[in-house]
């Protein structure tokens, strides 16, 4: 299990190659990205602020979880920090399994959890202005599945 | 105790972080003592709904106790991902 929260980009192909390497007892390895996006009006820039030490205890938590719940050979989440253009990436996870039914739902999981229980906050920079994004209650009710 | 605050917590209130002294034995407590102090804080506590609370950086509901806590920090629901 690896958790990296950190301002620098990282490398998705490299990242995703290196965790693959090697396991010939997992089946199925998922991985998805986030991706900045545009938004109307403009994205300049965005911004994403998070709470030190509760971040990488949260993330921890959650990938524990994962990697117990769906028996997981490993887990890599990198969560990016401070301010992005668009069309960088944000943050990746990576599951391992046996089969890919474990694997991608270990994927979701974490995904849903790290959206609203991992502190970070997003501040979009558009034209003339800035705004924190709301959490959506979509948001919330995606942990209710798990 | 150290009281930290995120996003726009933080800007409302101006501060990211400050050592408190209180007697407060519940978050409440402390938001409420908080909110008396100045009107900015009035501001940022005003819709609990809209806050989250960490406390030593486990997220607990509003009524916990505060029982020897080093660390509360306060901030709107999180968004990453």
């Amino acid at each position: 299990m690896r958790i990296l929260v950190q301002e620098q980009p990282f490398d998705y192909g490299a990242e995703a190659s290196d965790f693959a390497a090697g396991r010939h007892d997992m089946g199925a390895i998922v991985t998805f990205t986030g991706v900045v996006r545009d938004v109307d009006g403009g994205l300049n820039a965005m911004e994403i602020e998070h709470y030190p030490g509760m971040t990488e205890k949260a993330l921890e938590k959650i990938a524990s979880e994962a990697m117990e719940r769906w028996s997981l050979g490993d887990a890599l989440v990198i969560h990016r920090h401070g301010r992005l253009e668009k069309g960088e990436q944000i943050m990746m996870v990576a599951t391992a399994a046996r089969h890919r039914k474990d694997a991608f739902e270990a994927a979701e999981f974490l995904m849903d959890y790290l959206k609203s229980r991992a502190p970070f906050w997003k501040k979009e920079h558009t034209g003339e202005s800035a705004g924190w994004v709301a959490a959506r209650d979509a948001d919330e009710t995606a942990l209710d599945r798990w | 105790m150290q009281v930290l605050y995120f996003a726009w917590v933080r800007e409302r209130i101006g501060l990211a972080k400050e050592t408190l002294d209180t007697q407060a034995g519940t978050v409440m407590e402390l938001v409420d003592e908080l909110r008396a102090r100045e009107d900015r804080y009035a501001a940022a506590f005003e819709d609990l709904a809209a806050l989250r609370v960490a406390v030593d950086q486990d997220l607990v509901d509003f009524d916990a106790a505060l029982n020897g806590a080093r660390e509360v920090a306060f901030f709107p629901p999180m968004t990453g991902g």
